[in-house]
């Protein structure tokens, strides 16, 4: 076990070193010199040396590098153009918003995909597996932005829900539970888009476990014993097709963050994904490099940790 | 495998034929667009209050977009840059992946251990954050729109490729042309490629389709290239120029529609040309007569599951 353990954990850093190269050599390299960022016709030679200074643009690469590195040890991640503020503060804050937006709408989505994929593969070949096949496979070729902003322009107008953000604005709440309560107002169509769009692909996953376990030969087994199908599928199949859904949920955490970009992007949803966006708008590349980082590295982790728990589920892994 | 064959496997599983014909309808509409289409989409309107955003008539079965220009037609124009960019990204990301997969699989040790890992890598980056990065820093535009997709896309490609060779690498008559003293290019090139290739052909199919999503993508956050008016595009102006609040569907609901029947066409013809190259019986003990199973894509290994997400076109 400690062998398999030290490998993931040394390939989970080894990747982390990456991006932070990556990272680093992008803003760079690539055309874009932060110095022409904060760019004004007015600016001065002398100011402009003075801003390359100050962001220490001035020094060789490998000194950069070498500096960018131990204030990434430090947390800290530099200064945003725009807010002038320190981009780690920034991040934490909007942090927070994009993981309550994503736990809830991944918890619906995996409840959803689990139930209809089961659903699908139990009665395999009749009209139910039909439609959550068509289905799943058109929630899949969905944008998710699109799908949001139908659901939005729906919502909004027929229901009477807020077009965006995370509070009504200048409201004012008597008590917690109010403000949450407007909170949920807000998170009820992003979620539900969410949940629908990624449901698709969880449905089609545990579909195909099941069926694949309905096949091998300790169901036939089961089935000459006289057990009774629902027993079969209780006992014998489910646990099974529950191992791999582990791993296929933390691996998708990767796309989940495109997800919760595009719907933060059409809900206005104050949390990482329209940082990005705002900060590719603004020109504001400290920021921008800083959600990148952050974005990527939880998805490593959240694949490490995925490994780990398989190899925890299924001991075999741990063998090979 | 004999040309019969292949075409009556690929009848009998009806899903496969209909993502074609879905596709093909979208590949017809793209090429003979200046005939379907209704108007010039290059002429300048003369935009009054009462053509922004007009609802469907006679004149404009679709409405007009924001621009007071005709809904359809630049739906039908935009299947050509949809398509463009879902066909060159893809072809940029078999290129890459092919040759990884190839040279990883058939030299094996060391070179596949760097070359696996480096795959590894990139497939756990989150690719929307990434290409986000990449435009931002390095402009707007198709052609770049092109090469950032196509450069983070051939993980899949590459796993599939690989694990391929190296099954062919291992066939008695790569021996026996290495025992006569054939080279490894040779080898590679008249041996191992055109077994690989059909292979390479369907996780093609599926790399458009995910190159696709990701232009629409792109080009709705406002990474697209705003002098051509994709899908992605149309939906980034209608809901950026206020289409929301004027009430105009007509401008909202078509270009998405569009991209789901071409994202889904390649889809389903995708998972039939699987079935067909990868004929695996399909039975269960508890359910008889199971015609269609339209699995996730392949697997290799626990990892590769993330197949079924939605930006690997594995």
């Amino acid at each position: 076990m400690s062998h398999y353990l030290f490998k993931k954990i040394g390939w989970a850093l080894l990747t982390v070193g990456f991006v932070v190269v990556l990272n680093f050599f992008l803003f760079r390299i690539l055309p874009g010199d932060p110095a022409r960022a904060v760019k004004d016709p007015r600016l001065t030679r002398q100011s402009i040396e003075a801003v390359r200074v100050r962001f220490g643009l001035d020094k060789p690469l490998p000194v950069q590098f070498l500096l960018y590195v131990r204030n990434l040890a430090q947390g800290d991640l530099g200064t945003s153009f725009h807010q002038q503020r320190p981009v780690a503060t920034i991040l934490v804050e909007n942090l927070w918003n994009t993981l309550l937006l994503i736990g809830a709408g991944t918890v619906l989505s995996i409840l959803l995909g689990i139930v209809l994929g089961v659903a699908a593969a139990w009665k395999s070949g009749t009209i139910i597996d039909y439609g959550a096949l068509i289905g799943s496979l058109a929630a899949w070729a969905t944008p998710t932005f699109w799908f949001g902003m139908i659901l939005l322009f729906w919502g909004s107008s027929q229901l009477g829900l807020p077009i965006g953000g995370k509070l009504t604005a200048g409201a004012s709440y008597d008590s917690w539970w109010e403000q949450w309560l407007d909170v949920g107002k807000h998170m009820l169509l992003p979620t539900v888009t969410y949940t629908i769009i990624y449901a698709g692909q969880y449905t089609l996953f545990m579909r195909s476990a099941v069926l694949d376990i309905f096949a091998e030969d300790y169901i036939l087994t089961a089935k000459a014993k006289g057990l009774h199908s629902f027993q079969i599928l209780r006992d014998h199949a489910l646990r099974n097709a529950m191992l791999p859904t582990v791993t296929v949920v933390a691996l998708n955490l990767g796309f989940t963050v495109a997800g919760a970009i595009e719907v933060e992007k059409v809900f206005s949803w104050p949390g990482l994904g329209q940082t990005i966006i705002d900060s590719v708008e603004r020109q504001d590349y400290p920021v921008l490099q800083g959600a990148f980082l952050l974005l990527a590295i939880s998805v490593i982790f959240a694949n490490l940790l995925a490994d780990l728990l398989y190899s925890y589920l299924d001991p075999r892994v741990r063998v090979t | 495998m004999p040309q019969n064959n292949f075409w009556q496997s690929f009848f009998r599983n009806r899903m496969g034929v209909i993502g074609f014909v879905m596709l093909a309808i979208a590949v017809a509409v793209a090429i003979f667009a200046p005939l379907i289409a209704p108007y010039d989409p290059n002429t300048t309107v003369r935009v009054t209050i009462d053509n922004i955003y007009s609802p469907p008539s006679a004149q404009n079965w679709l409405g007009t977009d924001d621009a007071g220009k005709d809904v359809l037609t630049n739906l039908i124009y935009g299947a050509r840059v949809s398509l463009i960019v879902g066909f060159f990204a893809s072809f940029i990301s078999l290129v890459i992946g092919g040759t990884i997969g190839l040279v990883a699989g058939f030299y094996g040790g060391r070179v596949e251990n760097v070359l696996m890992r480096l795959t590894d890598i990139l497939l756990v980056i989150p690719d929307l954050p990434l290409l986000i990065v990449l435009i931002a820093l390095l402009g707007r535009g198709m052609p770049i729109l092109i090469f950032v997709i196509g450069i983070l896309g051939w993980t899949g490609t590459a796993r599939v490729v690989r694990s391929q060779t190296l099954s062919v690498r291992e066939r008695k008559f790569v021996q026996r042309a290495r025992a006569i003293g054939a080279g490894n290019l040779y080898i590679i090139r008249r041996h191992i490629f055109p077994l690989v290739f059909p292979l390479m052909l369907v996780n093609a199919v599926l790399v458009i389709s995910a190159a696709i999503l990701n232009e629409s993508t792109l080009a709705f956050l406002g990474l697209g290239d705003p002098t051509r008016l994709s899908w992605g595009q149309m939906l980034n102006f209608a809901f950026s120029r206020g289409a929301m609040s004027a009430g105009a569907w007509w401008s909202l609901v078509p270009p998405g529609l569009a991209i789901i029947w071409v994202v889904l066409g390649l889809t389903l013809l995708g998972n039939g040309l699987e079935r067909v190259f990868n004929p695996r019986l399909e039975m269960h003990h508890l359910a008889i007569g199971d015609e269609m199973v339209a699995r996730p894509p392949q697997v290799v290994g626990p990892v590769a599951v993330a197949a079924v997400g939605k930006t690997v076109g594995e």
